[in-house]
Formats: structure tokens, sequence, C-alpha cells
């Protein structure tokens, strides 16, 4: 039985009451209603109840704080004092480490974002007309790199700038290059291996959203496919596939755009913290300069303020544009 | 042994092809995971030969036996860095998969005052990653006296929104009638939601254990801890890789063991986190 009120307000039936006075008491009805219902309810608010304040305290009060704080100068020490845009003016005018990091952020999503969600559904593709045995033993392959923690330390060997790193080495001893190259201390290249490194660990959760969406795929709609004149895989993809899997399309796109835009950890280990003239700076390692070594809490706010922005902006701006494919 | 399925619409040259591809993406990606199994099996002559060799000629246990040794006589021994994960990662992800399923049962099966709302608000929060509430969290940690604590990785970890939103998708496909017969059987919401609702989601506790177990398991106490003898393993193994060479055998071997047990459970419980993961999908 679903908890729904169910039973008509009785009253209502069976009292006829005069119009001028029927608007009020619907008002009150509406409320008592209510009550009603969230007193009917007070078992399933029991049971969300410890998840929601933990969420509550470490979610939603953050984001609201990080918001107000954004317009207080606040070092931790003294009182906050109220600035009102300054924090916002001086982040978009007055830093240029700030532009940098903005510039390379969204260069950095723009390309992992979509690279990384295409390589996440064309994998779980390929590996889902593997038998199953295969299709496990790849899934764990290609998902591996996702949970293994913080073994994208081993890249920093491959890519050493000394004749040690691996990638140097194979690289001179073809003849390709005659000197190592710095490839961890080079603007040129840094940018470009830490967005290497970040699509390497970033068939996650999407990838197994993908994997699951495919693997129960109605085989039926092939079939009947099939005998409406679908003739090869890429048209079985566009036609049927690709429709049929577009709630989880949604969710992938979700994890991945998040997941683009949050690039700090990677960047701190393979380039450092700063990294060179700041070429792997991202809002994020900004917002940790500024939160963490700086103690200029509100400006730091202001930071997580636009990040927060740019991430569920741009979620909701492609959830839109997803959700208009194939209707 | 049979390497694809037999379907419909596919052309032989294009799936050798598509294979082939996949075959060199996967190598790839394997490099780095094969690479620091060989490094925990080389002797020390081995991780310092020049030039460098990517696959161990002499395996060895050295590197695990020096690790057992270092236990002993370091200021803080590496065992105390193991059990300090352990109890973070055991405690942060069974919380989770308790309070993430007894909210979604609500959410997923009934319609309440306030649950739409609450809901669109979870989905809200998949949005953003927890680098925008950081700063705050630090206030909001430090007023409740917590810094410096178990309690200040393995809380924040229990409402981890991901985990609520894919156990409430799977929740829905539970039928209705399956409640309804135990609620006409007299039984409280709290009876029904711990005998029934839990026991037919197992599938899902396995998959938020496989989403939340290697993010507490990796965790290096970031900003929170600071006392040595309450730092994780992972911390430890960056001290490690700091220190360099002289400890660079018990590094690799701590890497392979932080590496591989998250891996491993994957591997087991595979089947049963893509059952969940399909019914992971946003409707309109």
């Amino acid at each position: 039985m679903k908890a729904k009120s169910m039973e008509q307000p009785i009253d209502d039936i069976v009292y006829p009451i005069k119009e001028a006075t029927r608007k009020q008491s619907k008002r009150k009805d509406k409320w008592q209603r209510l009550k009603r219902d969230m007193k009917k309810a007070r078992h399933y608010y029991l049971l969300m109840l410890p998840f929601m304040i933990i969420f509550f305290l470490f979610t939603i009060v953050p984001v609201v704080a990080s918001f107000v704080l954004s317009f207080f100068s606040f070092n931790m020490l003294e009182m906050p004092q109220f600035v009102g845009w300054d924090n916002y003016s001086r982040l978009f005018l007055g830093d240029d480490v700030f532009m940098t990091a903005l510039r390379n952020t969204l260069l950095f999503a723009a390309i992992t974002g979509p690279v990384s969600y295409i390589a996440c559904f064309i994998f779980a593709w390929i590996i889902n007309e593997l038998s199953p045995k295969i299709r496990a033993f790849m899934t764990v392959i290609f998902y591996a790199p996702s949970i293994a923690g913080n073994v994208f330390f081993i890249w920093l060997i491959i890519f050493s700038g000394d004749t040690y790193g691996y990638l140097n080495g194979i690289l001179m001893e073809l003849g390709i290059i005659l000197e190592p190259i710095q490839w961890l201390r080079d603007e040129q290249y840094v940018l470009g291996v830490v967005i290497l490194v970040q699509l390497w660990l970033s068939l996650g959760t999407s990838f197994l959203a993908f994997i699951a969406g495919l693997q129960t795929l109605d085989k039926s709609l092939i079939e009947a496919g099939a005998i409406d004149g679908i003739r090869n895989r890429w048209q079985e993809l566009w036609y049927i596939t690709l429709p049929s899997m577009k709630p989880q399309l949604l969710f992938g796109a979700v994890m991945q755009i998040t997941q683009s835009f949050a690039v700090a950890d990677i960047s701190i280990a393979l380039a450092g913290f700063p990294s060179v003239n700041y070429a792997a700076h991202t809002v994020v390692t900004h917002l940790m300069d500024y939160g963490t070594i700086r103690f200029e809490m509100g400006y730091a706010s202001a930071i997580a303020t636009v990040l927060f922005l740019l991430m569920v902006g741009t979620n909701m701006v492609v959830q839109k544009l997803l959700r208009k494919v194939g209707t | 042994m049979r390497f694809f399925n037999k379907q419909l619409n596919r052309s032989m040259p294009i799936t050798i092809l598509l294979f082939l591809f996949l075959a060199m993406v996967g190598l790839f990606m394997a490099i780095p995971l094969v690479y620091a199994i060989n490094n925990a099996f080389k002797p020390l002559d081995e991780l310092f030969i020049f030039p460098p060799r990517f696959f161990v000629r002499n395996p060895t246990l050295d590197n695990f036996y020096d690790l057992v040794a270092v236990m002993g006589d370091s200021w803080v021994p590496i065992s105390r860095y193991f059990f300090n994960t352990f109890i973070i990662t055991i405690f942060g992800t069974g919380g989770h998969i308790i309070f993430a399923s007894m909210a979604a049962y609500p959410l997923a099966k009934y319609k309440f005052p306030g649950s739409k709302v609450i809901f669109q608000i979870v989905i809200l929060a998949l949005m953003f990653s927890p680098h925008v509430t950081a700063i705050p969290n630090y206030l909001v940690m430090s007023g409740l006296g917590w810094i410096d604590t178990y309690l200040s990785l393995i809380i924040p970890a229990m409402a981890f929104p991901l985990g609520l939103f894919l156990m409430k998708q799977f929740m829905e496909q539970l039928p209705d009638a399956m409640l309804e017969a135990a609620k006409i059987d007299g039984a409280s919401e709290f009876r029904i939601f711990w005998k029934i609702v839990m026991p037919n989601v197992k599938p899902a506790w396995l998959t938020l254990l496989i989403l939340q177990f290697p993010i507490l398991w990796g965790t290096t106490g970031g900003n929170f801890i600071y006392s040595e003898e309450l730092k994780t393993l992972n911390y430890a193994l960056e001290q490690i890789t700091e220190a360099g060479i002289a400890r660079a055998g018990v590094g690799a071997a701590v890497a392979l063991i932080l590496m591989s047990v998250p891996i491993i459970l994957f591997i087991l419980s595979q089947s049963k986190v893509i059952e969940t993961m399909s019914s992971s999908g946003m409707k309109d």
C-alpha cells in the first residue's frame, strides 16, 4: 500500500460549506492533510534521519557556508568582515593565477570530460561483445585503475625527466630524441601528461553503469530491429542501443563532468604544487592554495563557489542537451 | 576458447579490428598495474638497475620481509598505519551501507511530504565534488571537535550521496507485493526494512562497498589528521616514497598491498555490482 493519503477528507463531502469560507477551510485542510501525512510518514523520516543529519552537516551546510563566506574577509583568527563582491572582483579582475587556473580547468574539462565519457561508452560497448569470462577479465583491467588508489605514481617513473624514465629511455633507445625530455617540468608537456593520466583512471562508475546497461539491454529489440532492416552494428548502436540506454547515459554524464572539473590530486602528484609557471594549476589547486596555505577563507570560499557553479551549471546544461537527443 | 558472443548484425573483420583496438588500449591500462606488481618482487639491485627494467628477473619476497621487519623498529610501527586504515575503512563503509539503505528505502518506495525535494537535493549533490565543501567542512569539523580523530574521516563518508542514489534506484525494483504482505502480517516499518528489504538488496551493498571502500582505503587523512599514530597506510606510503632509495623496496610492497585489496574486492563482487548498476539510470 502506498502511504499516500488514501482516505478522502470526509468532512468535505458530508458538510456543504458556503463559498466564502470554503477557500479558507481548503487552505486549513491542506495544512491538516500535510500534518497528517507527515505524521503518518514519521517512520520514514526516522529511517532517513541518520543519513540526512550527516548529509546536512557535511554537504548542505558547507555549500551554504561557502556561499556566505565568499562575501566576507576571514582569516580564521579575526571575526569575519563583510566585503560585498570584493572577493569576486579580485578573483576575476585582479588574480592572473586564477585566470590561468580557470583556463587550465576549462581546457582540462573540455578534453577529459567528453573523451572519457565517450571512452567509457565505447569500451563498455566493445567489451559487451565478448564472451562472459573474457568480458569479466577486461572489465577488471579497464576499471582497476580508477580504484587502485595512488598507483598513478607509477606514471611518475614512466615520465621521469632523467634517463631513468621509461619513456625517455625508450625514445632515446629508438633514437627519436637525443636528450631526455623534462616531461613534468616543461610547460609544453605537463598539462598533456596530466590529461593522459587522468584519462587512464577515469573509466570509473559510469563505465560500470554502461556495462550494466548494455548487459540488460532487451534482446528482443535487436531482433525486432533486424526485421525492420537494421543490417550492421553501427545502425544497431545508433537506432537501438543508444536510445534505450538514455538513463545510464545521463547518469554517466553527471559522473564524468563532475570528475573532469575536480582535477587536483593528479596534477599535484605529477606536476608538483605549485606546478612550473602554474602550467598545471587548476581551480581546485588554487582553492587549496588559499584555503589551506594562505588561510584567506573568504577568498577561498569565493573560488569554491565559482567551482560549484561551474560544476552544477555544466551538469544542468549537459543534462538538458542529452535529454533532447533521440526525443 | 570462444572470444565473442554470437550476435546479429556483426561482420567478422570489424569485430576483429575492434578487438585489436580494445586489446591495445587494455595493454596501456594494465602497464602501471603490471609494473607495480613486478616492482614489489624485485630485489634491491633490480629496483635501481640502469637502464631500468620493466619485468622482474629474480623475483623475491625480500620487500615483504623488510616490511615486517620495519613494522617493529620504526617510531610508529607500520602495523599501526594498517590498523588505522582498517578501522576507518570498515566503519566508514559499513556505516555508509547501513545509513544509505535506511534513507533509500522510504525514498524508493513511498511518497511523503518532502520526499521529492530530498531526492532532488541528493541528485544535485552528485553534481559537485567534495572539493567545493572542503573549507567550511574543516570549520564544521573543528566546531564539532573532531579534528585529529577517526570520526573526521569516518562520519562524512557515511553520507556519500552517490551511494544513496544507487541504493534508491535499486530498491525501486523490489516488488511492492512483498512489502505489502509483510505489512498485512503486522510488521513494523523498521522490521520490514531490516528483515525484508535489506536481505533483498545484497547486490547493492556490494556496489556501495566497491564505490566507497577505495576512497577510504586510499585516504591519507588530508587536513584532518595530525597525530602520527592516527595516520593512514597511504600516508605512510607517501612518506616512504618521499624518503627515497633506502625504503624503495618496502614502498613497492606497501603500494602493491594498497592497490590489490580494492581490485580483489572488485573481482569478487563484479557480477553483483553490475547487476545493481543496471538500475543506476536517471529517469526524466
